[in-house]
């Protein structure tokens, strides 16, 4: 049914709705309504659920991770330095094939403090094997988190999934999304059948010491699920679409490329804006095109490059940067061209940290420093 | 597409006004967008809420720069501030009343409506906080979305008494407009 809500509350919603049985959360800044509105639905009794209030998001990560162990549902949400400081159990979480999902309402990290929105808090931990979306609009963040659960404990995957949205501009905008029945979600998300769990009846070890003769093949066997993983996507999202009536993109979308010599490549929700900027540029006669990353991690390069390889001229616009070298993506889809002849012109635009609003004039600027040569990395709306 | 920005006071309601605004609008059978930005976060610092209204889904996220409406929650924001900055030539704008706050001299070509909201929340609901005031006479100025849609959402997002007290202060509001003060 469409209902107005604000993201975080309509995404609390989809939690609800795909059961989570253990979330663990720490309730102060940086967090968002989200698991402020699960642990008002755990207390109203909506949701069966143990909602477990602590001390840092090092002790949400953990809480989950033990939870998950056992063989139950589980869910956390954080942002910015919450996320940093659960790096070290995030990485554990993939080791141990956990099933966990995180929302990350993504927002920029310290110092200077900064509360407002941009990308450099999951990008950040883009290696730790977690496989990674990032939602355009709130309806996209719900079916993004359905797909998430679905993904995370299907046996041919068994890895935690974040699902990152934008702080602010997602998290507190009020939009019209469509929340499925109850029937739909069951349905679609069958209850979690783990492989292997915590079992005082029958006990078994996890995280054991594995050395140097067998820990390669541990990160192998991620890098190969990854791998797998953008194969077995679509199969899910056209599955999703027979059950909720509606297409989700999970790995990327395209937006009129199909003539496009100019394609804008970007995540999150400025991508609504550059569709807008697309629009009006091609009603001046400009080939121009955008191409939504959806998935971060696994990164399906081989699709980003037939969907970009027409293409004469590309911008990729980030939030986040690599201090020192480009931004990520940037290095992401230049690899994608890498061994084939005739490569375009491939520039990197960093804009929209910790806030900074991006217009529809900061898209036309970076259209504008296209025509000329080949740039890494051109900060946009820069005040100096 | 409309476009509308909201200027109060951070912890005077501006989100609520907003998320209001959006749901009648939604209610009404238009898409709506409405988010809010937020400065450092304190009590009384000065702030803003926005909300498009369209037809058409709502793609465009950034924030308002040239509103064709503008709501005034706290008239002493008007002090050393332009609050009309960027409005466009057509636009209305419904500011609270205060007396003691001289309302700017409004540039040509655009429609001022001062409603005294929080008279008329401190005579409905006991309280001086006019937002649902000032959202009914924003129904009736802009012809956006009628009263129901708006008294709907209004009860939607409270209940028991409050909610129909401001449902009430809701209908005040639209008839400054309609029937004058």
């Amino acid at each position: 049914m469409r209902q107005y809500l604000e993201g975080s509350h309509a995404v609390a919603e989809i939690v609800r709705l795909c059961k989570a049985q253990v979330i663990s959360a720490y309730p102060i800044t940086p967090q968002t309504h989200i698991v402020e509105s699960l642990a008002q639905m755990v207390a109203d009794g909506e949701l069966n659920a143990e909602f477990i209030n602590v001390e840092s998001e090092h002790s949400a990560a953990s809480v989950v991770q033990g939870a998950s162990a056992t063989g139950v549902r589980t869910y956390t949400a954080t942002t910015s330095q919450g996320l940093l400081y659960m790096i070290e159990v995030l990485y554990s979480i993939a080791g141990l094939r956990l099933p966990v999902v995180l929302t990350c309402a993504n927002r920029a990290v310290s110092s200077p403090i900064n509360i407002w929105n941009d990308h450099q808090d999951s990008v950040t931990v883009r290696d730790a094997g977690w496989l990674q979306f990032y939602a355009e609009n709130n309806q996209e963040a719900c079916d993004l988190h359905l797909m998430a659960y679905r993904l995370a404990e299907d046996h041919n995957i068994m890895l935690p999934v974040m699902v990152c949205m934008d702080g602010y501009i997602l998290t507190h905008a009020y939009e019209a999304v469509d929340l499925p029945e109850q029937s739909q979600v069951d349905k679609f998300l069958p209850e979690f059948n783990p492989i292997h769990c915590l079992n005082p009846d029958d006990p078994i070890s996890m995280g054991v010491l594995m050395g140097p003769e067998s820990y390669t093949e541990t990160r192998y066997a991620i890098h190969q699920t990854m791998m797998d993983a953008l194969n077995v996507i679509p199969g899910i999202s056209d599955e999703f679409e027979r059950v909720f009536g509606r297409k989700v993109n999970c790995l990327i979308e395209k937006y009129r490329l199909e003539d496009a010599t100019q394609v804008f490549v970007a995540m999150g929700s400025m991508v609504g804006t550059i569709k807008e900027m697309v629009d009006g540029l091609r009603e001046d006669g400009q080939k121009v095109g955008l191409l939504k990353v959806i998935a971060h991690r696994p990164f399906p390069k081989k699709i980003v490059y037939e969907a970009l390889k027409n293409a004469r001229e590309i911008a990729v616009l980030e939030k986040a940067i690599s201090l020192g070298e480009e931004g990520p993506l940037l290095s992401d889809v230049k690899s994608a061209f890498c061994g084939y002849g005739n490569q375009p012109k491939i520039s990197g635009f960093v804009l929209g940290l910790g806030g900074r609003d991006i217009t529809k004039k900061s898209i036309f600027e970076v259209y504008c420093a296209l025509a000329g040569s080949q740039i890494d990395v051109k900060f946009i709306d820069l005040k100096i | 597409m409309k476009e509308i920005r909201i200027h109060a006071r951070a912890g005077q309601g501006a989100i609520t006004t907003a998320a209001l605004l959006g749901t009648a609008a939604f209610i009404g059978g238009k898409y709506a967008l409405a988010f809010p930005h937020f400065g450092a976060e304190r009590m009384g610092a000065p702030m803003n809420a926005f909300v498009r209204l369209s037809d058409q889904v709502i793609r465009l996220r950034s924030q308002v720069y040239e509103p064709d409406y503008l709501i005034v929650l706290d008239p002493s924001l008007m002090r050393g501030f332009d609050v009309f900055e960027g409005f466009r030539p057509g636009g209305i704008a419904i500011i609270n009343h205060h007396e003691k706050v001289q309302c700017p001299k409004p540039i040509q070509n655009i429609k001022v409506f001062t409603v005294p909201g929080n008279d008329i929340a401190t005579e409905v609901l006991g309280r001086p906080i006019g937002n649902t005031t000032i959202l009914g006479a924003f129904a009736a100025a802009t012809g956006e979305f009628g009263l129901e849609p708006l008294q709907q959402a209004i009860l939607e997002r409270f209940s028991g008494e409050v909610a129909k007290k401001n449902a009430e202060a809701a209908r005040r509001g639209y008839e400054c407009i309609t029937k004058g003060f």
